[in-house]
Formats: structure tokens, sequence, C-alpha cells
């Protein structure tokens, strides 16, 4: 592993290679492309969250002047089963329903129909004139009441998975998952000090600027071609293909540039309907959501109630800890509940804990991904408890986490043994930084919190094509959605030895480059850049193959050295080095174009630890919450362009905060959100926030070429405790529920 | 002989077994044994995440393992 | 539905279109006149991604009508890079990696150049409230404002 010193371009600053276009508005999302005779798609959406659709009646704005097309859930070919990726994921059938429901809706807002219209006010009045007959259903809308034995059942065919014996009865519990080791009860026994707790998180959205936006066109021979705004445009064209039973070679999917996803368009929602319906009209048809749309219809992530119990020696050394998790699925099976169970306890050595974890259906929209699903709910619990034990202990938060903490070799409460991981090196960094021992001004407190995420690898494809001048193309299959291209060309430039500047980076479409998972868990820039090394790696070889060729020597007597191929050690030749411009533009002769090539599965994702430090005030007369600062701490593994790893932790952080103050959905007592836009669901703006410090701590992953860990979703992860921790400390009272919300924190402190 | 451990919720397909030692090569051959041992359990094996010796594979399938390799299976993760 | 006839200036250029009462300018821009460069967060004014200037003030397209831009004049994104290349503000956002998905991009440097046309320097408490009806969900701010101070240094005394 060679030190950071020694790189020339990683670790730098450089502008993105997509940057002009998008701060002059070239660049071009999912709403952003408009054809020929286009017309535009509307969906008509469920007024009940839990109804049996009785009859739907097309035909009245069918005969609407402009309308080319309606379908409903009769024109899906029959639902197969199988399973798709992502947290948000789960059976492709349900996935299905959830694009557009067949004989039940199952939350409002949920999607009965869709037509193809004109204009947009035209496709409105038609949805008008759709006719739906339903036989409402009493919603389940309590995460507690619905796993209860005689709750009302969203799903007849639901029965509990995981358990030893298979049940008999059906149950909107969905899946339960247990993880345990050592026993709980003596380790209580053996400790001086128990904390227990009980923690309810609301659910609550991505919020991702850019509303769900495709253009799908299918020609008479009923090949389709897909525009839209995806974070995998390969998993998109699979979903899509099995929902229509299309072939996926069928199917173009073209990513358009993404206004943002957080894991909330790893799944479809429109472009199905948008193929279907482009199918029926033979034109270009454009669906666009609304804000309100987003908020309802896509997938937030769960609303949880969790309880705690940790128990500590008077030293701090914990000696056990329960947990109970339950996690709302919405409206179909796939809560984060594994991963949330995986990473309760993960970033601590302990040697007896049960955690219990619980997946449960209710009349809610099916949840989807949100940035290290499953974990800041879990985690926020942890690290709130801890925040007590501290207290109780008279223990500094961070020396407490210290005396407890993973290192390599520790067992990892989801089994195997930590490698090389960077949480003490956080912890250490967080006691050591001035921001934690500052003075506060008059009445505001200080909180801390741990957060971790695992972190993946999975399939990634790129290609490096050497142009004729020298210049050099990366082509990867993962949309960038947050300069994942300029990382791309810096670890090329590193590889190639080619200045940054000479490298472009696009993402190719389903038609023109290998397939790509999703840009989500935190992978591109280990995976696909991985992937993108080791096809630079494969030019070089090339090289020194077209060198040897033009020096007539064999190519094992030429190396690789800052962009050029020259004479290896020890080989007395006296020729000149010849760049990779030089190879290029004589490439003809020495066997054709320079194409270097790679696909892989990359393994050894490493784990991402943190530390968030987090300063407030409250105001006791209007129950505002002001967040004076923020420091945010966490192992990058290495930072390949540290301005895009800094923008990570601060919008992460900027989210978790977002979370613990304001987020949340409101529904009634019938199912529907009442804060379905972003004057009432709240995330932060601009004058909420002060700047946001961030410490990257730097310890490599032996399985990257560079050292990358992977950083996007950690930084989401301990700031929901580490406010709840600061507004403790501030005011003295402990709130375990979020949001600390006006009207929650009025309360609190009456 | 790999030393194998099962979660919780995977052991309703063990018959209970929390740990086993497997003889095997490689991930591939595991499986195998795996699947002859419980033939209900293989599919859902096969879908796991495993971790050998730390290290965690979203698909361990041609990772060889030591004679001491310790493997977890474990739920897969994905992330958003 | 008769449509009505409006003349207006976009950028600089006349540009005449018809359009339903109904229709926002915001619409009208993306789906008549393609200039994609606006964008749509909301539709109801809460996240400034349509942000363009009416006659010099600071609006979210989404919220006027397109019949109201009769004889106005509207500068959106694609009017603030000049001749010479990349306005200050726009390289100062690149420089400073002030975005990551990009989507909120235009709208904030309509409402950077709104900012610093009326007051070229300002605090950073003045940023923040100024760009408060601009949402963005990826950094935390925290580049933005700073690629503004950035700005309003740079427009203050050119390089």
């Amino acid at each position: 592993m060679a030190e950071a010193h020694d790189y020339k371009t990683i670790g730098t600053r450089p502008i993105r290679p997509d940057g002009v276009d998008k701060v002059t508005g070239r660049a071009l999302y999912g709403a952003d492309l408009n054809l020929p005779s286009m017309i535009y798609g509307k969906v008509l959406r469920s007024p009940h969250a839990h109804a049996r659709i009785k009859s739907i009646d097309l035909s009245k704005a069918l005969a609407m002047e402009g309308v080319y097309a309606a379908v409903s859930g009769a024109d899906f070919p029959e639902a197969k089963h199988g399973e798709i990726g992502g947290e948000g994921g789960g059976d492709v059938a349900d996935l299905a329903k959830n694009v557009m429901a067949r004989d039940k809706v199952l939350y409002h807002g949920h999607a009965v129909a869709a037509v193809a219209a004109k204009s947009l006010s035209v496709a409105d009045a038609a949805l008008e004139a759709i006719e739906v007959e339903y036989e409402v259903l009493t919603p389940v809308l309590d995460l507690l009441e619905a796993m209860k034995e005689d709750a009302p059942l969203l799903d007849d065919h639901c029965f509990t998975k995981n358990l030893p014996e298979t049940p008999d009865k059906p149950s909107n519990i969905a899946a339960v998952m247990q993880l345990a080791r050592g026993d709980v009860d003596e380790g209580f026994a053996q400790a001086d000090v128990i904390v227990e707790g009980e923690y309810n998180i609301p659910m609550a959205h991505q919020g991702y600027i850019e509303p769900h936006a495709c253009t799908a066109t299918v020609n008479e021979g009923g090949q389709a071609t897909i525009w839209c705004s995806t974070q995998g445009h390969f998993e998109f064209r699979s979903m899509t293909a099995k929902m229509l039973n299309m072939e996926i070679s069928d199917l173009k999917f073209i990513a358009s540039e993404i206004g943002g996803g957080f894991g909330g368009k790893t799944v479809v929602y429109l472009e199905p309907l948008a193929v279907l319906l482009a199918r029926k009209s033979r034109r270009p048809v454009k669906m666009m959501m609304t804000r309100e749309e987003v908020f309802r219809a896509t997938g937030p992530t769960s609303g949880t109630h969790c309880r705690i119990k940790v128990g500590a020696k008077r030293d701090g050394t914990i000696t056990s800890a329960t947990a109970w998790l339950a996690y709302e699925a919405g409206a179909f099976a796939g809560a984060p509940m594994g991963p949330g169970a995986m990473s309760i306890f993960a970033p601590y050595d302990l040697e007896n804990f049960k955690i219990e974890a619980f997946d449960v259906l209710l009349n809610k929209p099916k949840v989807a991904a949100y940035r290290a699903p499953g974990a800041p709910q879990s985690m926020h619990a942890m690290e709130v408890a801890l925040d007590d034990l501290a207290l109780e202990l008279g223990m500094d938060p961070i020396d407490l986490r210290m005396k407890n903490a993973a290192g390599e070799g520790t067992q990892a409460p989801y089994g195997p043994k930590f490698p090389q991981i960077g949480f003490k090196e956080c912890l250490e960094a967080a006691k050591a930084h001035p921001n934690y021992t500052k003075p506060l001004p008059e009445g505001a407190g200080r909180g801390v919190a741990a957060g971790f995420w695992f972190n993946v690898g999975m399939q990634s494809s790129a290609e490096v094509h050497v142009n004729e001048d020298g210049t050099v193309t990366v082509i990867e299959g993962n949309p960038d959605i947050g300069g994942s291209r300029a990382s791309m060309c810096m670890m090329a430039s590193e590889t190639l030895g080619v200045p940054y500047e000479k490298i472009r980076a696009l993402v190719g479409d389903t038609e023109s480059t290998g397939f790509s998972n999703v840009t989500g868990g935190s992978r591109t820039t280990f995976a696909t850049g991985m992937a993108v090394v080791q096809a630079c790696e494969d030019i070089i070889t090339q090289c020194k193959a077209r060198a040897a060729a033009t020096w007539g020597m064999d190519a094992d007597q030429v190396d690789w050295k800052d962009g050029q191929a020259v004479p290896a050690p020890g080989v007395n030749a006296d020729v000149t080095p010849l760049s990779l411009a030089d190879i290029a533009a004589k490439a003809g002769r020495t066997g054709g174009p320079l194409l270097g090539r790679a696909s892989l599965n990359a393994q050894g994702a490493g784990a991402s630890f943190s530390v968030n430090i987090c300063d407030l005030q409250v105001d006791p007369e209007t129950g505002k919450v002001d967040v004076l600062g923020f420091t945010a701490i966490q192992d990058a593994g290495k930072a390949i362009h540290p301005s895009y790893v800094e923008g990570q932790m601060q919008g992460g952080a900027a989210q978790g905060i977002g979370w613990a103050l304001n987020e949340e959905y409101i529904f009634d007592e019938n199912g529907v959100m009442e804060n379905a836009g972003f004057l009432d669901y709240r995330i932060p703006v601009a004058s909420d926030l002060p700047m946001i410090d961030c410490h990257i701590v730097e310890v490599p992953n032996p399985s990257h070429p560079f050292g990358v860990r992977g950083v996007g979703e950690t930084p989401i992860v301990a700031p929901l405790a580490a406010t709840a921790n600061a507004f403790r400390a501030a005011t003295g009272v402990r709130v375990n529920d979020l949001p600390l919300s006006p009207p929650r924190v009025l309360s609190a402190l009456d | 002989m790999a030393r194998v451990v099962f979660p919780e919720h995977l052991l309703q397909h063990t018959g209970g077994e929390r740990e086993i030692e497997v003889p095997a090569a490689d991930f591939r051959e595991l499986l195998i044994n795996l699947e002859r041992r419980w033939p209900e359990a293989g599919a859902v094996l096969e879908k796991c995440a495993v971790a050998i010796d730390g290290q965690i594979y979203q698909d361990a399938f041609l990772e060889p393992l030591e004679p001491d390799s310790e493997v977890f299976f474990m739920q897969r993760i994905e992330g958003g | 539905m008769s449509k009505i006839k409006v003349e207006t200036s976009i950028n600089g250029e006349t540009v005449e279109f018809l359009c339903e009462p109904q229709q926002t300018l915001l619409e009208v821009l993306r789906e008549d006149l393609s200039r994609l460069g606006t964008k749509e967060g909301c539709g109801t004014g809460d996240c400034g991604a349509c942000s363009v200037l009416l006659n010099d003030r600071l609006v979210c397209s989404c919220l006027v009508l397109a019949v109201e831009s009769e004889g106005a004049e509207v500068t959106t994104i694609e009017g603030i890079a000049g001749e010479n290349g990349l306005h200050p503000i726009q390289q100062k956002f690149l420089e400073h990696a002030a975005l990551q998905c990009g989507i909120c991009t235009p709208g904030l440097i309509v409402a950077t150049k709104s900012l610093l046309d009326r007051n070229p320097n300002p605090d950073e408490k003045t940023i923040r409230y100024w760009l408060a009806g601009n949402l963005c969900r990826c950094t935390g701010y925290d580049k933005i404002v700073r690629a503004v101070q950035a700005a309003a240094e740079e427009l203050a005394h050119p390089a």
C-alpha cells in the first residue's frame, strides 16, 4: 500500500468533468428529455389506505379528446415471484403490485391506473374521468398494533419467515431475525449499572430534490428505450423486463443525470407504466411525479420502535445488551430490519447480546432503501442508551465507547471477525478534536454518537478507451450521483500516469457498457473504481506489448512508468520512451485501437465507522432547536477526492440532523399523509445549519488498490443520536423519540 | 475442515445446528457439501452473504478455504 | 381551451409563445420552449430549483403564470454564463465542489446572482437566509456558502 504522499492525483481536489454542464443548466436529468410527438403520462392514485378494488372503468377517459392510452393492473402480465436487490427490494411480484395495484390498494397514493394524453392538463382531466369502485377496508397504521395477532391483515398469504417452524396463521409480521451471543441474563447479573429505553422514530423520506421522471418509447417491433433518473439503469432494466415479461435485450435504459437518490431511486415506479403507455399509444411518453406523489407513493424509510437494555460494570465495560427492533415495511415485505439488527452493536466488542428484529406490513408506502438502510434508527437507540450509561457512570462518552470499541479481530455481532477497521482511530480523533473541548455558549449542549455501515462491493464493469491523441475516455455503468466521474478519472489518472485533465468519464447506457449494480451501498468508488483501475491495468499491459513490438523487444522487457513505456531495469536499449499519446498515435500499426476492459464482482468492501459531535441550543419559548456546530469524523479508508468525501459527510450530517429535528411522515387516522410537501415535511434549509466541520480518518482498506472503503452511507447514521444527546445535554431532559420538533420539545420541557 | 457458523434465522434450514465442521477446499465445494446434508437449504444458503476469515463476500462461490477457515453465513447487505 | 399569445424576453432574446392560462412559466420554459436548465423540484414554491429572475426579481417560476411574463425580462440559468465563459459564481461552485447531484445548482446559482447583484459583500448569515428558499439535499450547504463567499470575493477583486 503506497503512502498518501506517493500519489500524484489521488487526494487532490480537481474540478469534476461533468461540472460545467451542471452549473450552466446543460446537464439533462430525468424530466429533461423532450421528443417529437411526445405525450404525457399521469397516474391515478388511491384515495384510500386500504381497500379492495371492485372495478376500474377506463372508457370515459379513453373517449376524451387528446387521450391516447390508459392502463390499469389488468394490463400487466401475471406477476412472477423472484427476488430483486436492495434493502428496499424484495419480491418482484410485490414490486409489480406496488407499481400498479391489482386487486387491492395498500396505501393512500397507491397507483391504480395511468393515462397518456397530449398535455399535462388533458392527462389530469382524464384521471378524473376514470371510475374506480372500492370496498374500503380498515387501515393498519400503527406498528405495534399491526404486530398483534388480531390485527386486520394486509396480505392473507403472508406467513412470518425465519421462525423455527412455519406458522399456520398469516400475520402482518413478514419476517423476523435474531442475532445472539453469550448469555444475556448472566451478563446483566454482572452489571453494576443497567440502562433501558424505548425509542420511536417515524417514517422519513430521502427527500432528493429531483422527483422521479422518465421518457419511454416503444417501436412497432416491441423494443423499448427508456430515459430515466435512476441509481441503477441495469437493475431498472431487469425489474422492468420481469414485470412486463419482456426480454432484457428488448429494453434499452439510458440513465439521465440523477438529481439525488439516497437509495430511493433503486426501484422502479414509473418506468414500466411509461413503457405500457408508450406501447399502447405508439408515441413517446414522458412521466414526471409531482412532489406530492414522491412523498405519498415512493419509498421512504421505515418508522421504527426500538427497545434496548444495556448493562455495564463501573469501569464502563458492557456486560450485556439486548435490542428489540420493529421496522415498518409499509405495504409489502422488505423493511431494512436485517441491516438494522446487524449494525446496532457493530461498533462494540460485546460478549453477551441478543437482538430481535421484525419486518412489519402496514398500510403505508412500501419502504425503499435510504442511506445505510435500517442503521440510523437502531443505532440511534444504542447511542442514546450509551449516553445515558455514560451519565450514570460519570464517564466521558467517548471514553465509554473507547472502552468497548471494536478493533481488528473483534468478532462483529453479525458473525465474522473484523479485519482492519478505523473505529478507535475515529474515537481518538474525536477526543483530540478542538471542537470537542471548546467552550459552549450559555445554555448550549454537546452530544456525541458513533456510526457504522458495512459498505458493499458487487458487480461493476468498466471500459477505458485511449483516443488517437492519447486522451482517455472511461466508460462506466454507474450513474454519477455525487461526483463519481471525478473519482473514476482520478483513479485512471493515477494508474495510467496520464494527467487528470486528459481523462473524461461517461456513464454508458445498458447497450453500450457492461452490467453494473446500482450506485448505492457506498460501492461505486470502491467497486467501480476497482474495475476502472483494472481496465487501466489492461491498457498498460497492452501498451507494454505495443512498445515492445515497436522496439523489437519482448513485452517483459518493457516497464510502464509515469505514463510512459520505458525499457525495464537492466534492459539495455537505446530507445525513446513512448507515452500513451505516442502509442495511441501509431496504434494502427501495432494492433489497432487501445481498449481496456474489466468486469468484476468486488469483494472485501471495508466497513466505515464515524463519530459525530453536535452542539445545539434550545429555545424554551418556541421549542426550536438551533444546531450551533457539528463535527463529522469518519474513516474513508482513502479519500480519492477529499472534497466529495467531505460533501458526503456534510450532506449526511444535514440529512441526519433534519431527521433528528423535524422530518417525519404525519398520517391522519385514515392513513393519509398530512404533510406531503416541502413546506410541511421540512428538510433543512441553509439558514438552519452551521458549517459542518469534517475530519477524514484514513485507515486503508487492504482490498482496494488505493485503500478505498466507501463513504456515502455512514454519515447519516450518527447524527440522530449525536443531536438527541446534545439536546439532553442542553436541556437536562432526555427525549427518546424523534424528531425533536417544536411540539415534542415544548411538551418535553413543560 | 472449515468451521461453518449459521445465524439464528437460518437454523430452521439446518435442523437447529448452529455450528458444524465441513471438509471443503473452496466455497463451491462447501455449498455442495451443505446441500448434500440439508437438500432443502441449498437455495437459501446460496443467497446469503458469507464472511470467510473476517472478509465479507456477497458472492463467495470461487473463494478458496483454508483447512482452519471460519465461514459465517449472514444476511446479504446492499445498501442505499 | 383557447391559448393565449405571450411575448417575453428570455435571456435577452425575444420569444413568442402560445400557452394555456393555467400553465406556469416553469412548465412553458421546460415543456414548450425546451429551456430545460430550470428544474422542477416541488411545483409549490418550496424548493427553489426553478428559480429565475423576472425583471431582476428572484422568483420561483413554478409560482408564476406563463402569461405573467408578457413584456417581462426573464433570466434563467442559461443566461448566466457570458461570451467569455462561466460566470464567477459558476466557476466558484465548481472549484468549491458546491454541488453533488447538481439538480438544485441552477436555482442556487440564479439565487446567488440575485443576492450578489444586490449585496456584493454578504456575511455568512445573510447568504444562508437569502438561500433559505433553495433546498439542497446533498451538500449540507457548507460548500455552497463557501462558494458564494468566494464568488463575492472574486467579483469584488477579480483575479
